[in-house]
């Protein structure tokens, strides 16, 4: 059994995977990663079939070690990355060897860095995943002196790669399919909501997002309505007509009208939003967002497609991880048109 | 009463492998009593490709595998049911299962059960009576995990939330408005008023059955004394004295 000590936490640090879906019924949300791509370009970086179980880094990262040799992949929001000293580049998958020190430091464009082991962290799973969902007691935040088991790499010698990452650390636009409650805003209420700019609030969490606009959003049909099933991406107006972009680790019932849903290939977009950074929202009938739609299979071998070796050694490249900063926040315009 | 409007049944999408039946935008007994039916239905003759039912007040949620049906697929298949149910003014189903959970009322562990009383205009004995002796059921799990929404209560029980929020009721603490109850799983915060609290937990992460109740069991609370209570929370499985019986 490979072993990833934790010589120091400076983020919010857990475990996550892609969650634990089907229990809806029971009032269990998914949970899991807020930034599923990372998952999958993690599992793309080191050639797994399927994305494996994480440390999420919310807002800065730490110290890591291993105890045997061991790749690992640096996804999700780009953070300052050495390996005892030299800089190691991010959206990449590099060897690690038993007495070296990777340090991973705060993020420089969006929220939530990824620490991905090449054979995936193997802690006990509960209801078939290992992910934390710490509003319900169920795992902890990582400390400091603290060593969680890895499955070994199944391919230690692979050589390092890199990806292109999709872009989605600075806010953009996000698209919105219509959902159940769509129909309880008026057409006036809903062009003035696809028509603002908004900014991503103070408050944010596992749960929810809040946006920040001057104006308000609201139903004259949320008054006395059934609570009713809520999820991921649901965009939410609170009693005052703030919206909400309801998260990995929201409730599965809810009595607040929602505008629609955001589709999750846009939801990474709205888990890297910092504080202040600019949303928008684009509408999309059921059509649209169905035509959109793939698997977390298709994306993986989407996001395979990004990957190439990584030829240069990154130490000798002093201007790199700038570069590289650049390259993640302007890539793929896709989202813009 | 009133009389209740018919229903019509709506096909929704929610998100992009969901779709949403709705029998009613408010909680009306009738819709509710539609979507209990139909998730039952639905639970026993599970429609192609479909991973996940859940169901909430008025509303079934149906996930489906885009690969395994279609969107349009399943709608059909579904509306065609719920019409079917909504034309047969549905009664809720007769449950699976029945829960019987001691808990004690009144005192400290029902600090606004005099309030209640007072609201329905009758003794505390006679408001714990009623609420012993109704009909309830499961009507969803939802706000945190296994934690119920039970009903509904005799129609003098449609009491509004309080202006004010109760800052803080224990785990186990047994709540009522709108003719419904909710059994918090941990501490919380509530509009609703406390009038009981039992020592069944409903939430347990290291238990076999980690999230034990179901939407449409049957639920009959049971008296027991406040030292009663402080005995069974004692107990590690947090079943707190609360047994299970298959009616069918």
């Amino acid at each position: 059994m490979t072993c990833l000590r934790i010589i120091r936490a400076d983020g919010i640090l857990t475990v996550q995977d892609m969650g634990r879906p089907g229990h809806l019924a029971q009032g269990l949300s998914r949970g899991g990663a807020m930034d599923r791509q990372a998952l999958i370009e993690a599992a793309a970086l080191l050639g797994s079939v399927r994305p494996l179980a994480a440390i999420e880094m919310a807002g800065a990262g730490g110290a890591f070690g291993v105890s045997e040799p061991t790749r690992v992949a640096l996804t999700g929001a780009p953070m300052v990355a050495t390996l005892d000293d030299a800089p190691l580049r991010w959206h990449a998958s590099h060897r690690l060897q038993p007495g070296q020190t990777l340090r991973i430091g705060g993020a420089q464009a969006g929220v939530h860095g990824y620490l991905t082991p090449a054979g995936g962290i193997a802690t006990p799973e509960w209801l078939g995943s290992r992910a934390a969902h710490l509003t319900i007691g169920i795992g902890e935040a990582l400390e400091g002196g603290s060593a969680l088991p890895c499955h070994p790499d199944p391919d230690p010698d692979r050589p390092d790669r890199v990806i292109d990452a999709a872009a989605r650390f600075n806010g953009g636009t996000v698209r919105v399919m219509d959902g159940p409650q769509t129909g309880l805003f008026d057409e006036a209420m809903l062009d003035a909501f696809f028509g603002t700019d908004f900014t991503r609030g103070p408050r944010g969490n596992r749960q929810g997002v809040q946006l920040q606009a001057d104006a308000r959003f609201t139903s004259d049909q949320a008054a006395g309505l059934a609570s009713d099933v809520i999820g991921p991406g649901d965009v939410q107006m609170t009693g005052d007509g703030v919206p909400y972009v309801l998260m990995a680790e929201c409730q599965t019932i809810g009595g607040y009208p929602r505008i629609g849903q955001v589709i999750p290939a846009d939801l990474p977009v709205i888990a890297q939003a910092v504080p202040g950074a600019v949303l928008r929202f684009q509408r999309l009938t059921a059509v649209q967002a169905d035509a959109l739609y793939r698997s977390d299979a298709v994306a993986l071998r989407e996001a395979a497609g990004r990957c190439r070796n990584l030829v240069r050694d990154p130490a000798t490249i002093p201007d790199l991880l700038s570069y590289q900063l650049v390259g993640g926040v302007t890539a793929g315009r896709e989202l813009e048109e | 009463m009133t009389g209740e409007p018919t229903l019509a049944p709506e096909i929704l999408p929610a998100g992009p492998d969901g779709v949403l039946l709705r029998f009613g935008l408010k909680p009306q007994p009738l819709a509710m009593a539609a979507a209990q039916v139909l998730a039952g239905e639905l639970d026993s003759d599970l429609p192609h490709g479909v991973v996940e039912i859940a169901p909430a007040l008025v509303s079934v949620l149906l996930r489906f595998d885009p690969a395994a049906t279609s969107r349009a697929v399943l709608a059909r298949d579904v509306l065609a049911r719920a019409e079917r149910i909504a034309g047969s003014r549905p009664a809720p189903p007769a449950p699976l299962r029945r829960w019987t959970i001691p808990a004690s009322f009144g005192g400290d562990d029902g600090p606004q059960l005099a309030e209640v009383a007072e609201l329905l205009g009758v003794s505390q004995d006679a408001a714990t009576r009623q609420l012993c002796t109704a009909d309830l059921r499961v009507l969803t799990i939802g706000f945190a995990p296994g934690q119920p929404y039970i009903g509904l209560l005799p129609p003098a029980w449609n009491l509004p939330r309080m202006p004010d929020l109760n800052p803080n009721v224990p785990a186990g603490a047994v709540v009522v408005a709108v003719r419904q109850i909710v059994m918090f799983g941990a501490e919380s915060a509530t509009g609703w008023r406390q009038i009981a609290r039992a020592a069944f937990r409903t939430f347990r992460p290291e238990r076999d059955e980690p999230m034990p109740l179901r939407a449409g069991d049957a639920i009959r609370y049971t008296p027991a004394s406040a030292a009663e209570i402080a005995t069974l929370a004692r107990e590690a499985d947090g079943m707190g004295g609360a047994t299970v019986e298959m009616l069918r």
